[in-house]
């Protein structure tokens, strides 16, 4: 049978749903036989592959790479899931939505509060450009699947794994749907 | 004393006095209707609709809080359009105001958050909104962070009923609305506010918190409430 | 004051009347465009004309055709005056005597005054609304006498059931039967309430009523009163009316100076006393509940309904709430009887019906029509159409709450249920035409704007849910919304219809719901295809 390929990503978090879905422990050496990790950051993989089935894609969409890259995988991946609060929610990572747009945060940030030779942060081509609102990732293309928790617990995360892997629509209830 | 009706609830028949309503009347037959801005020894306002059911045939949507019960009444709790219905409203409550679970002092002990979990939100379907709201921290022990209103309006109804201070109440119209301390004030400027922390337990979600208290940490004491309401209607001083 | 006294003060008064009257609207909007100076420089003429023993110059209320403002007309030779200007003022006292006159002729016998039959407005723009002798003059209060000394409470009830008056406001409840309730309850107290917080944008009947005729109101109350129990009674006036509010002030004021309000009324034991209560600006204290609410001193959030007013209303007694123009046909059923009335209208919508005329039609104004009236009649034929040959596309009637009748359905008689079936509701009376310009889903995100800032706050459906619509609608004239968003739009107005609180919030998503129903392909024109939303499976 076919291996599943699963990739992974983090936009605007801070990797924490990764930390949690290490903590798989040895479940992770069972599900090594279960599918095939084709990208992800934690294996330095360059190239996000032409087609994957599975994407867990933690963090909001915060700037242009994120928006860019969360349309390239989506227009890639069969099932998208929405990883973690800040992908489900915008979480702490959009708690600068209230405070204005992206100068009014770059400002705060970089001027306001800096030292000597204070300026905003400039690097074209490097240095993405931020959105002026840190959105959630449904907000943006539509999403599979939805994992809500900050992190979620491997627990949840082994539960839909294992749902998807057996070609199960993935569905999580009671305790596995709380947010924080 | 109010006579004694028989109604079905969820095709359950059970007995009711006339004076109860549909909430109560589940209450006391252990079928539990969803509710939130219902707290127990206040006033109820019908505002937060959770506790809609359908009554009767074809069927029209009530408030249970406050429709009083009648002979024969037949009564469905939770068809899939109620359900439906309960989903949208917490889903409209996350996207008003700024709900972010991961930090919030009632994480893990709050009423909306055990909502979202019962109505089965795994995300919200609405644009947030993301409104620019103030935190109060003025008053020496309690606090209050207007992000997580969600204008249940149950400290206002305990402030005014149960202390008798009324320093809760709200002003503006719509999303603007919002729960003020007097003549919109500080908190800590407050003349008529008695720090009894009613108002903190009343609260269902990390709205307004005691300071102090770190994320996940917000517990509440409900039976102190109970207590005060028991100890003063029925005369009962121990619980 | 007995009936001879009443009798004698009429007759002195047409005694009084001056042989040529020249009368002078003085509306509000007659009033925005100068009426008053037009008033002063026709006085000023016939002064200096020294005509002043057989020529009067009155202020009168609303001629119906506002947007040919200020009005003038002659009696007894019925000549009418459009866009009357203060130069042009003093030349209709100089026709008087074979002058030659400048103002604009308007003709009274012109489709938009013969086709409208006033009985509400039967004495607007013909008597002095801030003078009790002239509405005496014309009948008034004799409506109340009779009632008084001649009738029982049980009977004034059943004149009224009779007459199958129906609720002039949101549903069209009957009179009679809610007068009945109220008059069966039991209370330490029973209040009548009249609702005069008239806030449909485009809505002006009640103003015109209250500014033209006051004491017809007044006189309406005052019969419910005494039909129900009641001793005290409010009008909740909205606060941007201040001709009205000091119109009725000056009718209050009068009529208890004459003992009309007060105690022991036409020397019988029943006492009446009316005060106002000034709204401060918001759309939601026009729902019945709020509005008691508001009266209280309390903040206008509505309550759950039961228990309805006429069980537990102001400070929980038995009151009796309707509308102006309801309490304007009591007076007139009273006078000619329940049958007399019955015979107006369609089987189950009786009487008259006033409508605001505004929008893209050539005669904006008031217009009064038998219930049964077909909408064609009413804008094409009264309305005069749409300006400079437009087509006429959709009539809105009722306001944020109600809905867009296309114009293939023009044939449509008014009536509450007639309209109901179309998809919209009679309300309030406001009738905004519409035509090839108009782009409807502009239309429903107006209206779902102002329900979204008027909303009280107290019901998570309407609070949160007109703004997330407001959103919806927003992205669709934008040309950012999918067809997914339209799924989305149309499953929320459901639940916000379904489950908000109270009648504002359930009606809320109407005219979405109503432009859905007959102009969907404008909807369908704005969407996208890019997939660029959130999911939904709603």
């Amino acid at each position: 049978m076919e291996h599943l390929k699963l990739a992974t990503m983090w936009l605007a978090g801070c990797s924490g749903c990764h930390m949690s879905f290490l903590d798989l422990d040895e479940f992770l050496i069972d599900l090594a036989g279960m599918i095939d990790i084709v990208y992800t950051p934690l294996i330095d993989a360059k190239v996000f592959p032409g087609r994957v089935d599975v994407t867990l894609l933690e963090g909001a969409v915060a700037n242009q790479d994120h928006l860019e890259f969360v349309k390239m995988v989506r227009a890639r991946t069969s099932i998208l899931v929405s990883f973690g609060d800040c992908a489900l929610t915008g979480n702490v990572t959009a708690m600068r939505n209230p405070l204005g747009g992206a100068e009014v945060v770059l400002r705060r940030s970089y001027i306001d509060s800096g030292d000597a030779g204070a300026q905003f942060p400039s690097s074209p081509g490097v240095l993405p450009q931020l959105l002026d609102r840190v959105v959630p990732i449904h907000h943006v293309v539509p999403v599979d699947v939805y994992i809500p928790g900050c992190p979620p617990p491997a627990s949840r995360i082994r539960a839909v794994l294992e749902q998807l892997i057996g070609q199960h629509p993935a569905q999580l209830a009671g305790t596995d749907l709380k947010f924080g | 004393m109010a006579a004694v009706k028989t109604l079905s609830i969820d095709g359950r028949l059970i007995n009711a006095r006339g004076d109860q309503t549909i909430l109560e009347a589940a209450k006391e037959a252990g079928i539990a209707i969803p509710t939130l801005c219902h707290l127990e020894g206040v006033s109820d306002v019908g505002a937060c609709r959770m506790c809609l059911v359908e009554v009767g045939d074809p069927p029209r949507l009530m408030p249970a809080c406050t429709t009083q019960v009648f002979e024969e009444m037949k009564v469905q709790t939770s068809t899939e359009r109620l359900r439906n219905f309960r989903r949208m409203i917490v889903e409209l409550l996350f996207a008003e105001r700024n709900h972010v679970c991961a930090v919030c002092v009632a994480n893990g002990n709050c009423e909306l958050q055990n909502l979202a979990e019962r109505v089965g939100m795994d995300h919200v379907r609405f644009d947030y909104l993301y409104p620019k709201l103030p935190v109060d921290i003025s008053h020496e022990r309690f606090g209050i962070d207007h992000n997580r209103c969600i204008l249940c309006t149950r400290c206002v109804r305990v402030c005014d009923q149960i202390e008798g201070a009324h320093t809760w109440d709200v002003a503006h119209r719509g999303v603007n609305a919002r729960v003020i301390t007097d003549m919109h004030q500080p908190w800590g400027t407050s003349p008529t506010c008695t720090s009894c922390g009613k108002c903190m337990q009343a609260c269902p979600t990390g709205a307004i918190f005691a300071q102090g208290s770190t994320v996940g940490e917000m517990e509440r004491n409900r039976s102190m409430l109970t207590f005060l309401i028991n100890a003063r209607e029925k005369k009962q001083w121990n619980i | 004051m007995d009936l001879a006294e009443l009798q004698e003060i009429g007759e002195k008064e047409l005694a009084a009347r001056k042989p040529i009257r020249i009368r002078v609207c003085t509306a509000a909007g007659c009033l925005s465009s100068g009426a008053l100076d037009v008033q002063k420089r026709l006085e000023e003429a016939v002064e200096r004309a020294s005509l002043g023993a057989t020529v009067e110059v009155c202020a009168v209320g609303c001629m119906r055709l506002c947007c040919e403002g200020p009005l003038v007309q002659l009696d007894p030779e019925s000549s009418l005056y459009e866009r009357v200007s203060s130069d042009q003022a003093p030349s209709i006292v100089a026709g008087l005597n074979g002058g030659a006159v400048t103002a604009r002729r308007c003709d009274p016998g012109r489709p938009f005054f013969a086709r409208q039959k006033s009985i509400v407005l039967e004495n607007c723009g013909a008597i002095e609304p801030e003078r009790i002798e002239s509405y005496i003059a014309a009948g008034g209060y004799r409506a109340l006498y009779e009632v008084v000394r001649e009738m029982n409470p049980a009977e004034v009830i059943d004149a009224v059931t009779r007459s199958g008056l129906r609720g002039r406001r949101g549903a069209g409840y009957p009179t009679g039967l809610k007068w009945g309730m109220v008059a069966k309850n039991q209370g330490p107290h029973k209040y009548v309430v009249c609702n005069a917080d008239e806030g449909d944008p485009g809505a002006f009947m009640d103003r015109s009523v209250l500014e033209s005729d006051p004491h017809r109101v007044l006189e309406g109350m005052a019969i419910a009163a005494y039909a129900v129990g009641a001793d005290l009674g409010y009008i909740y006036v909205r606060g941007e009316y201040p001709v009205a509010i000091r119109r009725l002030e000056t009718g209050i004021r009068q009529a208890r100076r004459l003992g009309l309000l007060g105690t022991q009324i036409f020397e019988s034991p029943f006492n009446f006393r009316v005060d106002l209560r000034i709204g401060a600006g918001a759309f939601v204290c026009g729902e019945e509940t709020a509005l008691l609410a508001s009266i209280e001193g309390g903040r206008g959030s509505p309550r759950p309904r039961p228990p309805y007013p006429a069980a537990s209303g102001l400070w929980g007694n038995p009151t009796l709430i309707n509308n102006v123009e309801t309490f304007a046909n009591i007076p007139v059923i009273i006078r000619n009887g329940p049958d007399w009335f019955a015979a107006i209208g369609t089987e189950k919508s009786k009487g008259t019906k006033v409508f605001a005329l505004a929008g893209k039609i050539r005669n904006t104004g008031l217009v009064e029509v038998p219930m049964g009236t077909s909408l064609r009649e009413i804008v094409e034929e009264i309305g005069g159409g749409a300006p400079e040959g437009g087509k006429i596309k959709a009539v809105q009637t009722g306001g944020p709450s109600g809905g867009c009748i296309p114009a293939a359905a023009l044939d449509t008689p008014v009536d509450y249920e007639s309209l109901v079936q179309l998809g919209s509701i009679m309300g309030s009376g406001g009738m905004i035409v519409m035509d090839e310009t108009t782009n409807m889903v502009d239309v429903a995100k107006f209206f779902m704007e102002f329900c979204m800032d008027e909303s009280c706050g107290k019901c998570i459906p309407c609070r949160a849910g007109t703004v997330q619509l407001h959103r919806l609608l927003a992205r669709i004239t934008q040309r950012k919304a999918t067809a997914d968003d339209l799924a989305r739009l149309e499953s929320l107005c459901q639940m916000v219809k379904l489950t908000s609180l109270c009648g504002l919030g359930q009606s809320a998503p109407n005219p979405v719901l109503s432009t859905l129903r007959y102009f969907r392909n404008e909807y369908l024109e704005l969407l996208g295809d890019d997939a660029a939303t959130p999911s939904s499976t709603m």
